[in-house]
This record gives C-alpha cells, sequence and structure tokens, in this order.
C-alpha cells in the first residue's frame, strides 16, 4: 500500500491532502447533522471570522519552515490594537497609523531574528521574551480596553463585499486572501522562498552551499513580525478596539494551524495551503460548537488537542517511513 | 605539467583550535589540470586545510594565492565565488529540496526574480547527464541513495564553473562501479584544466587517480611527491612517522588462546532484522563477522547487546540462560558494545573526553552515586595513555579531536567497564592507517588478556588478521562459520559470501 500511495500522490502532499480530507469530512458532518450549516456563507464566515489568524499563521508558517518557532505572534497582534487605537485617538491619519503599526511589527520581528542568529539564541527563549516584551508594552499603553471610532477603521468593519448571491466577506478576508497568495508565491517562486526551504531542511548544509542563511533567518522573523502587526490591525478592524489581553494565546492556535496544516515543526517541509486549510478546521471546530448550542466552548480546545496529537503522531509515521 | 603555475598556492597556513594547533606552517601548491591528493592521517589536518581553504574557518596566519592573486574568504560562498568548489565528506544537501534545487539553488535561472522551473529542471538535468547519471530531477533529493547524493553535490560543484575542485572522501559510501564513474568524471574534468584537490583514505584509489600527493601529519606539511615516485609503503610511513618494521608486525596473527565459552546464542533472531542463527563465544576469543554491507552483521550486534529484542531463540552466559532485553542488562553482564556510527550512537560532542569516558561506568553505577572525580581522572588518564589518545587533555571537548581520537574514546568508555564480551562494529572505518593499526593491536592485547570480541569489519583482511574464527553473512542470515587456520583467505570469505554458503 505504501508503494501504491507513493506512486500515485507524492509523499510530501500527503500531509496536506489528509488536512484537506479532514476539512471536507467535517463539512459534510456538519451539514448532514445541523439545519443550515451546509452553506457557503458558513465557510465564508469562518474566513471573515479568522482573517487575523489566518494572517499570523502565514508569518508563522514562514518561521516554522525554516525550523524556527515564533511564540511573540499574540502579544504582537495585541501590541498593534493598542498602538493602532492609541494614535487613532490622538487624531493621527488612519494610513499613517497602518503604516506605524506595521513597521513596529517588522521592527520587532526583526529584532528577534537578530537575536537568534547573531547571539545564537533558541528562537523559543528569543521569541519568549518577544512575547513577554510586547504583552508588556500594552500594559504600559494603557490596561483598559481602548475603543475605535475613527471612520475608516469603522468602514473597514462593516462594510460587506458582496460575492453574488447572498454571500458576502469582509475587506479584512480580501487582505489574507492577498497575503496568503503572496507569500506562496513568495515561498515557491523566489529565491528567499526555496532558501527558507533549504534552510529548515538543513542549515549547516545551506551555509556550506553558499546560501544566504542569515539574511534568510533574518527575514523570516521579520515577515513574522509584520504579518502579526497585520493580523493586529485586522482584529483592530474586527473588534474596533485595542486591548492588551486581546490574542492571549494566539501564538498556540497559530503553531497549531500550520502543524495541523502538515508543515514539520523540524522545518523543511510544509506548504501555505496547509496553513489556510489549519486555520480553517480550526474556526470550523468552533462553528460547529456554535451549532451544536449545547457544548461549552472548552471543547473547541479539546477538539484542537485531539486533532494536534493526531497529526503529530501522522508526521512522525511519514517522516518515520522516510528513513 | 610541472612547469605550469600554480593554480592554487597556500603557504605557511597556522591554525589554532583552543588546545589543539590544528595547522602548523602549512603549505601547499596545486597545478591546472592536476589531480592533487592530500593525504595524511585522521588529526593530520587534512579537513581543517580543507575548510581554511574553502572559507569554513578563517585562517589564523598564512596566505592563499588563487591564480596568483591573494584572496581571502569569508564564507564558502565567496570561495565557489571566486571558484573553488567543495564537496564535503557528509553530503552537505538539503535532502528536503528536489533534485534539481540542489544541482541549482543560489544560482537559479529567473526572470524578474521568479524562478524559470522550466529552465531550472533542463539545466540540472544537463549537468546530471554530463556525470552519467539519468535522475528525475523533481523528486525530493532524500529518495536517491548516498552515492547518488555524493554525485549530485558533485554535479552542484561543476555548475559553478570551478577551477579548483576539492573532494574531500568522497568515495567512501560509493561502491567499485560508482567510484569508476566518478573516477572518469575526474579524468574529464582534468582535461578541462580543472585542479583537484582529492582526500581519500583509500590507498588504491589514490594511487590510481592522483598525479601528485601533498602529505600532513600532525598539522605538518611532511612534503609532496609525484605519486610514481613513493611506494605506498613509504607513504604510510611518512603519514604515521613510524618505521616500517612495525608496520609489518602488526601482520602477525595473535595467538588462540581460548578457554570456555563464554556466551552461547541458540536460535536467536528477530524477524525482518536476522534469521535465527546460533553462536558460540570463548572467553579470550576473537570472533569476526564478515559479510555485506546490510547482511545483517550489525543487527547480530545489536541482539547481543539488547539494543534490538530478540523474536526468537535464547543466549546463555557461563551456562546460565540469561535474557538480554536491554543495553542496561546487557551492560550488568559486562557486555559492552561500541556502535558503528559514532557521531550518532555513541559520543556526546560537547563534552569533555573524561566526561565521555566515565558516561558507561556511571550510568551502570546509577545517577545516585557519583564516581568521584579523583577516581574519574585515574581511570580516564590510564585509558588516554594505553589508548595513545591525542591530545592527551581530558578536559578536551570530543568535537575537537578527529575521527581516530574519537572512536578511541568510545573504546576507553566501554573498556573501563571492564567488559567480558567486547562489541566492536565498525571499529577502524572512516580512520587512518596510524589509528587503525593501533586498534586492531588493542583488540589482540585484549584478547590475549581474556576478553572476547566480536569483531565487525567490511574489510575482509582485517576481519582475517583479528579473529580466531569467523561468522559469514549474507541476506541477514548466518550461512558459515570458518576457523580462521592457514586455510583461511580473503578469497575463501568472497566465495562463501559469493555462494551463499553452500559450497
Amino acid at each position: 500500500m505504501t508503494a501504491l500511495t507513493g506512486a500515485v500522490v507524492p509523499r510530501k502532499y500527503l500531509p496536506v491532502l489528509v488536512t484537506a480530507g479532514l476539512f471536507l469530512a467535517m463539512f459534510i458532518a456538519g451539514g448532514t447533522r445541523y439545519e443550515g450549516f451546509f452553506s457557503a456563507q458558513v465557510v465564508l464566515n469562518v474566513f471573515i471570522d479568522n482573517a487575523f489568524l489566518l494572517v499570523v499563521a502565514v508569518g508563522m508558517t514562514f518561521v516554522i519552515l525554516t525550523g524556527g518557532i515564533d511564540l511573540s505572534v499574540g502579544s504582537m497582534v495585541a501590541l498593534a490594537t493598542m498602538v493602532a487605537a492609541v494614535l487613532l485617538n490622538a487624531g493621527w491619519p488612519p494610513v499613517a497609523v497602518i503604516v506605524v503599526v506595521l513597521l513596529i511589527g517588522a521592527g520587532l520581528g526583526l529584532g528577534m531574528g537578530c537575536m537568534i542568529h547573531f547571539f545564537e539564541i533558541q528562537p523559543f527563549i528569543a521569541t519568549l521574551a518577544g512575547m513577554f516584551l510586547a504583552r508588556g508594552l500594552c500594559y504600559t499603553i494603557g490596561t483598559d480596553s481602548i475603543p475605535i471610532t475613527d471612520p475608516t477603521f469603522t468602514a473597514a468593519a462593516q462594510t460587506q463585499v458582496p460575492l453574488g448571491g447572498e454571500l458576502w466577506i469582509s475587506p479584512s478576508v480580501l487582505i489574507a486572501v492577498a497575503v496568503v497568495g503572496i507569500a506562496a508565491y513568495v515561498l515557491h517562486q523566489t529565491r528567499f522562498g526555496r532558501t527558507v526551504y533549504a534552510t529548515g531542511g538543513n542549515e549547516q548544509s545551506a551555509r556550506l552551499m553558499g546560501l544566504p542563511v542569515a539574511r534568510t533567518k533574518l527575514g523570516v522573523y521579520t515577515i513574522s513580525g509584520f504579518c502579526s502587526a497585520l493580523g493586529g490591525l485586522l482584529l483592530a478592524f474586527y473588534m474596533l478596539s485595542g486591548y492588551g489581553l486581546h490574542a492571549v494565546g494566539l501564538e498556540l492556535d497559530a503553531i497549531a494551524a500550520v502543524v495541523i496544516g502538515g508543515t514539520l515543526l523540524t522545518g523543511g517541509s510544509g506548504f501555505l495551503i496547509g496553513t489556510v486549510l489549519g486555520v480553517l478546521i480550526l474556526g470550523l471546530i468552533q462553528t460547529v460548537i456554535s451549532f451544536q448550542g449545547t457544548l461549552s466552548s472548552w471543547w473547541t480546545k479539546i477538539f484542537v488537542g485531539l486533532l494536534l496529537g493526531a497529526f503529530i503522531l501522522l508526521q512522525r509515521v511519514i517522516s518515520g517511513r522516510k528513513k | 605539467m610541472t612547469s605550469a603555475a600554480p593554480i592554487l598556492q597556500l603557504t605557511g597556513i597556522g591554525k589554532q583550535f583552543p588546545g589543539v594547533t590544528a595547522l602548523d606552517d602549512v603549505d601547499l601548491r596545486v597545478l591546472p589540470g592536476e589531480v592533487h591528493a592530500l593525504m595524511g592521517e585522521n588529526g593530520a589536518g587534512k579537513s581543517t586545510l580543507i575548510k581554511v581553504l574553502t572559507g569554513v574557518h578563517p585562517a589564523d596566519s598564512g596566505t592563499i594565492l588563487l591564480d596568483s592573486r591573494e584572496v581571502t574568504f569569508g564564507s564558502p560562498l565567496d570561495a565557489q565565488q571566486a571558484g573553488i568548489s567543495t564537496v564535503y565528506q557528509e553530503v552537505n544537501l538539503c535532502p528536503n529540496l528536489s533534485v534539481a534545487e540542489n544541482v541549482l539553488i543560489g544560482r537559479e535561472p529567473r526572470r524578474f526574480g521568479r524562478i524559470q522551473w522550466k529552465a531550472m529542471r533542463r539545466r540540472a538535468a544537463e549537468r546530471l547527464a554530463e556525470l552519467d547519471l539519468d535522475l528525475d530531477v523533481t523528486a525530493p533529493l532524500s529518495q536517491y541513495s548516498l552515492a547518488i547524493q555524493q554525485m549530485v553535490a558533485i554535479a552542484r560543484a561543476l555548475e559553478v564553473k570551478a577551477r579548483v575542485l576539492v573532494l574531500d572522501e568522497p568515495t567512501s559510501s560509493l561502491d567499485t562501479g560508482e567510484v569508476e564513474q566518478l573516477f572518469r568524471v575526474m579524468r574529464t574534468l582534468k582535461e578541462q584544466g580543472v585542479a583537484i584537490l582529492f582526500v581519500s583514505h583509500f590507498l588504491d584509489q589514490v594511487y590510481e587517480i592522483a598525479d601528485r600527493m601533498t602529505i600532513l601529519r600532525n598539522g605538518r606539511r611532511e612534503g609532496d611527491y609525484p605519486t610514481g615516485e613513493l611506494s605506498q609503503v613509504e607513504l604510510i610511513a611518512k603519514m604515521i612517522g613510524r618505521d616500517l618494521a612495525e608496520l609489518e608486525r602488526l601482520e602477525e596473527r595473535p595467538p588462540a588462546r581460548t578457554t570456555g565459552t563464554l556466551l552461547q546464542a541458540d536460535g536467536l533472531g528477530r524477524t525482518g532484522g536476522i534469521e535465527p542463527f546460533s553462536l558460540t563465544i570463548r572467553e579470550g576469543e576473537v570472533v569476526g563477522l564478515a559479510g555485506l554491507l546490510g547482511s545483517g552483521r550489525t543487527e547480530v550486534a545489536r541482539l547481543l547487546f539488547g539494543a534490538d529484542h530478540a523474536t526468537s531463540g535464547s543466549v546463555t552466559l557461563d551456562g546460565e540462560p540469561v535474557s538480554l532485553r536491554t543495553p542496561q542488562i546487557a551492560m550488568t553482564h559486562k557486555i559492552a558494545f561500541c556502535p558503528e556510527d559514532r557521531k550518532a550512537d555513541g559520543l556526546i560532542p560537547d563534552l569533555t573526553v573524561r566526561e565521555n569516558v566515565v558516561l558507561a561506568l556511571q550510568a551502570r553505577r546509577g545517577w545516585t552515586r557519583p564516581i568521584p572525580r579523583e577516581q574519574q581522572a585515574q581511570l580516564v588518564d590510564r585509558y588516554i595513555k594505553a589508548l595513545k589518545i591525542s591530545p592527551a587533555n581530558p578536559e578536551q571537548l570530543v568535537r575537537n579531536l578527529s575521527g581516530g581520537n574519537q572512536q578511541k574514546v568510545l573504546l576507553a568508555r566501554w573498556l573501563i567497564l571492564e567488559p567480558r564480551l567486547l562489541i566492536l562494529d565498525e571499529p577502524t572505518r572512516g580512520i587512518d592507517v596510524g589509528a587503525k593499526a593501533e586498534i586492531q593491536r588493542l583488540v589482540a592485547e585484549l584478547s590475549d588478556g581474556g576478553m572476547a570480541v566480536l569483531f565487525i569489519s567490511a574489510e575482509l583482511e582485517e576481519v582475517l588478521r583479528l579473529s580466531h574464527k569467523v561468522g559469514v553473512l549474507r541476506d541477514r542470515r548466518l550461512i558459515a562459520e570458518l576457523p580462521n587456520d592457514d586455510t583461511l583467505t580473503t578469497e575463501v570469505l568472497m566465495q562463501t559470501i559469493a555462494s551463499g554458503g553452500r559450497s
């Protein structure tokens, strides 16, 4: 059977296909069980509710593909909402606010990348420091939730982009999809993207092959910081507030989405489409639980935990077969 | 050819590592269109010299002239761009990427920053075709054997239009046919004027392909010679700096002085690992295991050490039945196992020699009863002397030692347990003639002292020289057990393997 599946689909696509199959199965199961579940808008709502997570998970995918990890993304999202809210209330023009927030995100990401690369600090530790730093910065700005009343942000929150029929999405979804598209292009069609994979496959070899490993590692943490900041802006569109307690634990959701999407935590293997499916599965679990109505929201965590366990085992089996 | 100006000239290269002088005033001249062999024992400084040359380590002193211009390389990329390409012993490619990417990554054909995948696959296939390789360039590299990966690494090196190609032990994982293929490629490159710096432990290969050789010993240059003017024996003598007489003494076989039965395996086997076999090992006996790679040699060793579970059969030790379920149990029965892959299964490179040596003893005592530092120092000191581990510094990190000396550290770890059965899996692979001779002598001494040794080696000469009895394996079966008398030769062994033990 191994030979058979190996011949039909290359093994590297297997995790993504399993994820896609799981998503379809969940959608069909939900559709047969719950009234009104079986509509395209349910899927679109998953996108609308999780656009910010999708963007953050894209950044996380870059980092994990190099074999690293970024624990700071949740705090960075909160910091982005906070900075945006404060600057808007101070009367800054929205465009300037967006630029500043994105620069802060990319800058902090670059800083962590420098710690990791030049001082050879474990990514786990360096980004853990970044996580505390960003969360702490939120509270120095303010301990309360700061509402956002800026017309541009409110418009972004309330606009419905019609897709024909009764279907619609929010502008945030468009941004998230654009980010996914650009990131997929970068990963598969550019030298930088391929160096990301090479670094994750074998960093030592990549260096001896003359590839710019240093620039690549700095690059992925900068991208992750940038994506967190952008995710924070999307969350600010969605919540219309800045708050230091936004997105607590989001980093773990992002990592879970990437892993469920079939990307190896050890780096070098995975696809962005997997990450998209991972985010959709996490969102769909929440949807199922809200349709069920009688289950407490903790069941989300239980399902995510079970899924993660299953996928890590699956990865183990697949990479074990290689040997 | 000798009149040509050298393409590469290294002068007075010096390199210090913490506590070790790796290179001391080394010169090297490589002419265009020659295959130049770099010879020396492990730890003589070959690898360090190559790393200095290719920009991995900066040199502490000395100059590098490429085409009569002084160059300094800050990174492997600098060296590559200057025209020095390197293929390392361990394949340094990315197994997760496709073959085509491994050949071309960093130099992909691009248009407006976008990789031209089609052109890339075509170019990679062309490069590989030059090496007579027809691979699916879209398949991940990990699907191919080490030998193929090695050739892909060479294809990558050629892609840069290298003027100097450095091959660091490229043949250690290749079979005869593949070596021939590599040599064909090397000759073609030579005709094109590429200078090749070739490092190998296989003397026959060096004599077949190299025009000249530079010999290193203890980080110094011993001299350079045209290959034809130096016999193999003279070469070895220069590499290890010892008398020829001493080398020849090693050829004597140790006398068999065996006594009672130590270990008896009856129908021991493991499904999917090795067919059931029976084997008797007596005290003071060296039992050699011969067979091709993958014939089940290592599996036999792992079963006897409890590293794998037997699915059938039984083992008796001193006539008492024992169940060797785990390595810990085997260790309490005084069985020791030096694994084949010293890096992956044995040594911890970031610990010191002392810490590595006492590891197994400490594990057997249990972690709650630490060995006093004083006692550790004495033990380690004794074995550093006995095994001639160099540098003789117990606080040196193992990663700074050469391959041969790392192997000795691993041996020392098991010897301080004073085992009754010592299992050595390929103890001499990838180490040089001098260290090899020392390890062989040590095995002979140990067996004279009453220790039983199970000796696994791919080199039949070595197995014959040391063993009192040879077990022959083929296709995961123990097909014959031959006493090592005067009639047993490598030819007989090879025929036994070839005929499957039916003759």
